[in-house]
């Protein structure tokens, strides 16, 4: 007896076709078993790192369609901007990617300095530099932990917790917080660094690349890990520039673009460092580039080190625009004067609209500020990466399978506090 | 080609729809006529190399005439040049062209604009609330919104403490 081809329209004549050993079951254009579904993930769902939700269209298995939701927070930061000057608006930044709230405040300070036509002394300069590299560290640090939890694994989110710990002494140390440091002020920073600080970076950067390697030797030939990362959320480099990617998940997909290196900032200019690349990618290419940057952060941190042997002023001596410190405030008038006046009507930087954008962990985050020449900032928008990041989900997402899902998140590192902002 | 030539390029090909263009801290704004959006930036993306679109934005200048503002911040990721756009849009006619079919990215730049401001984008693939609720009936980065909020506009869960 010949072969048939048949499409049945319904379960029952599915059931009974696939008795018929001659006859081919096909199911295109129909779906008798009921296939597909549509599942909500999140947005409290312990792997979509934050408050995100994701409505993903299922067959069997494997997704075809994705679609991010966000709006759960309604922290309404650029509306609360416009209400404050621009030195009440600092503890703000800490709380958009709490993962390394040090470079948020020296982003909405290279902002303002910007507008304002500020100089910022030397020596602050580089403490700035140096401690954007220990935040994106200690943000990469929480990444891997979280990422290779993601994909079942428990003891490197251990191993990471433990060093983020000892970065956390550190930030305590210079800034007075463990967590949301607010350390940076228009003009320069809130305080010099220690020696004791000196200290504790130093013994922390000669014992922190073991560690990494450590972890390398734990991954890099894994089987379970390789095997759910490598081709898992595949992005070309066109694509990935298309959809606004940036930072380490723009580089994994080969695009060479460091606003460290393209548009410098602070002291990037007078340090040694190589921007790690990958054409791969995929969640496997985006590991590995951050493990590199953990290397290259090392080398940074040690070159700032070594220009930190002269003492300077860490601020700015401009009282029209600059904070003056607390003992000029308690024991002179003008010192007095000046406090009041700039916290009535803060920092007024001339009518103008200006952006600066440092490279944070996660991407390009930047600050447009339009001033109108008062203290506030008329407009104050956040470009924030991990809020574009997140639009290349449904990119990565389709094709893949649902347990791949969790992963493919990891892998772009994004903070919901500053997406949802 | 150097950022200037560019540019000198740029202003003779639209001559006729820039309408002013300054500098500020060593940054280059152009502002033009909103229907010539598509053709301005699709141009730039071409013919100049702004494959990136850092940032679409929306401001309110509170004003009677040309009350809103949307700002694109364009990257040439090659020649690392960055370079800001802007086009009003007036409080009668709250539309305005989408790039996303230019920049991908610009997809829920412009639905975070039209949930904060309400201005539309014409072409727009997915024009949806952002953030805010999709029967939010207010626009929360308007200028009149108050900083509080208005009470009412977002219920609370009833019951409980």
């Amino acid at each position: 007896m010949e072969s048939t081809m048949s499409q049945p329209k319904t379960t029952d004549e599915l059931l009974r076709l696939l008795e018929d050993e001659h006859t081919f079951v096909t199911l295109e254009g129909s779906d008798p078993l009921e296939s597909e579904m549509v599942i909500n993930m999140g947005p409290s769902h312990p792997a979509t790192h934050g408050v995100l939700r994701i409505v993903l269209k299922m067959n069997g298995e494997t997704i075809t369609r994705a679609i991010p939701e966000l709006g759960y927070l309604h922290r309404a930061m650029e509306k609360l901007a416009e209400n404050k000057s621009y030195h009440e608006f600092m503890p703000y930044t800490d709380r958009l990617d709490y993962m390394m709230p040090y470079s948020n405040n020296v982003a909405l300070c290279l902002a303002v300095e910007k507008a304002a036509a500020i100089e910022v002394p030397e020596r602050a300069q580089w403490i700035r530099t140096m401690m954007c590299e220990m935040a994106r560290i200690s943000s990469h640090l929480l990444w891997l932990g979280t990422m290779i939890m993601d994909t079942g694994a428990l003891t490197v989110f251990l191993h990471t917790f433990r060093e983020r710990e000892r970065i956390y002494d550190i930030f305590d140390l210079l800034t007075g917080a463990r967590f949301t440091v607010s350390h940076s002020r228009i003009g320069g920073l809130a305080s010099d660094i220690s020696p004791e600080t000196i200290q504790a970076i130093k013994t922390f950067i000669k014992q922190f690349p073991a560690h990494v390697q450590s972890w390398e030797k734990l991954l890099n030939r894994n089987k379970i890990f390789l095997q759910r990362t490598a081709g898992i959320g595949y992005i070309d480099g066109p694509t990935a520039t298309g959809i606004g990617l940036t930072g380490p998940n723009l580089r994994a997909s080969g695009v060479n673009w460091d606003l460290r290196k393209t548009h410098p900032y602070l002291k990037y200019t007078d340090v040694n460092f190589d921007v790690p690349l990958s054409n791969e990618g995929d969640s496997l290419a985006r590991y590995e580039v951050r493990m590199k940057e953990f290397y290259e952060s090392v080398r940074i941190v040690e070159q700032c080190l070594d220009k930190l042997t002269t003492p300077g002023p860490v601020r700015a001596d401009y009282a029209k625009q600059v904070y003056p410190w607390k003992s000029e405030v308690y024991h002179t008038m003008e010192g007095l004067i000046h406090d009041f006046m700039l916290t009535d009507w803060g920092v007024c930087p001339e009518k103008g609209q200006v952006y600066q954008a440092i490279e944070s962990s996660k991407g390009e985050l930047g600050f447009f500020i339009q001033s109108d020449g008062t203290g506030h900032p008329w407009r104050l928008k956040i470009r924030s990466p991990s809020f574009v990041n997140l639009q290349s989900l449904p990119i990565l997402l389709e094709g893949s399978q649902m347990a791949d899902t969790v992963v493919i998140i990891g892998s772009l590192d994004p903070v919901m506090g500053e997406a949802d902002k | 080609m150097t950022f200037e030539q560019a540019m000198d390029a740029f202003r003779t090909a639209f001559s006729g729809s820039i309408l002013r263009e300054e500098t500020h801290r060593g940054e280059l704004t152009f502002y033009f006529k909103k229907t010539d959006v598509p053709a301005v930036c699709r141009y730039l993306r071409d013919q100049t190399g702004f494959n990136f679109i850092t940032d679409c934005l929306g401001t309110d200048r509170f004003t009677d005439e040309e009350r809103y503002e949307v700002i694109y911040h364009l990257r040439n990721l090659t020649q690392a040049w960055f370079l800001r756009l802007v086009t009003r849009v007036d409080e009668s006619d709250l539309t305005c062209p989408t790039v996303s079919d230019i920049w991908p990215a610009a997809n829920w730049m412009e639905r975070e604009v039209f949930d904060m401001y309400g201005v539309t984008f014409t072409g727009h693939p997915d024009l949806r609330r952002m953030y805010m609720p999709q029967d939010f009936e207010y626009y929360p980065l308007r200028k009149e919104f108050p900083l509080i909020g208005i009470e009412g506009s977002i219920p609370l869960p009833s019951g409980g403490h």
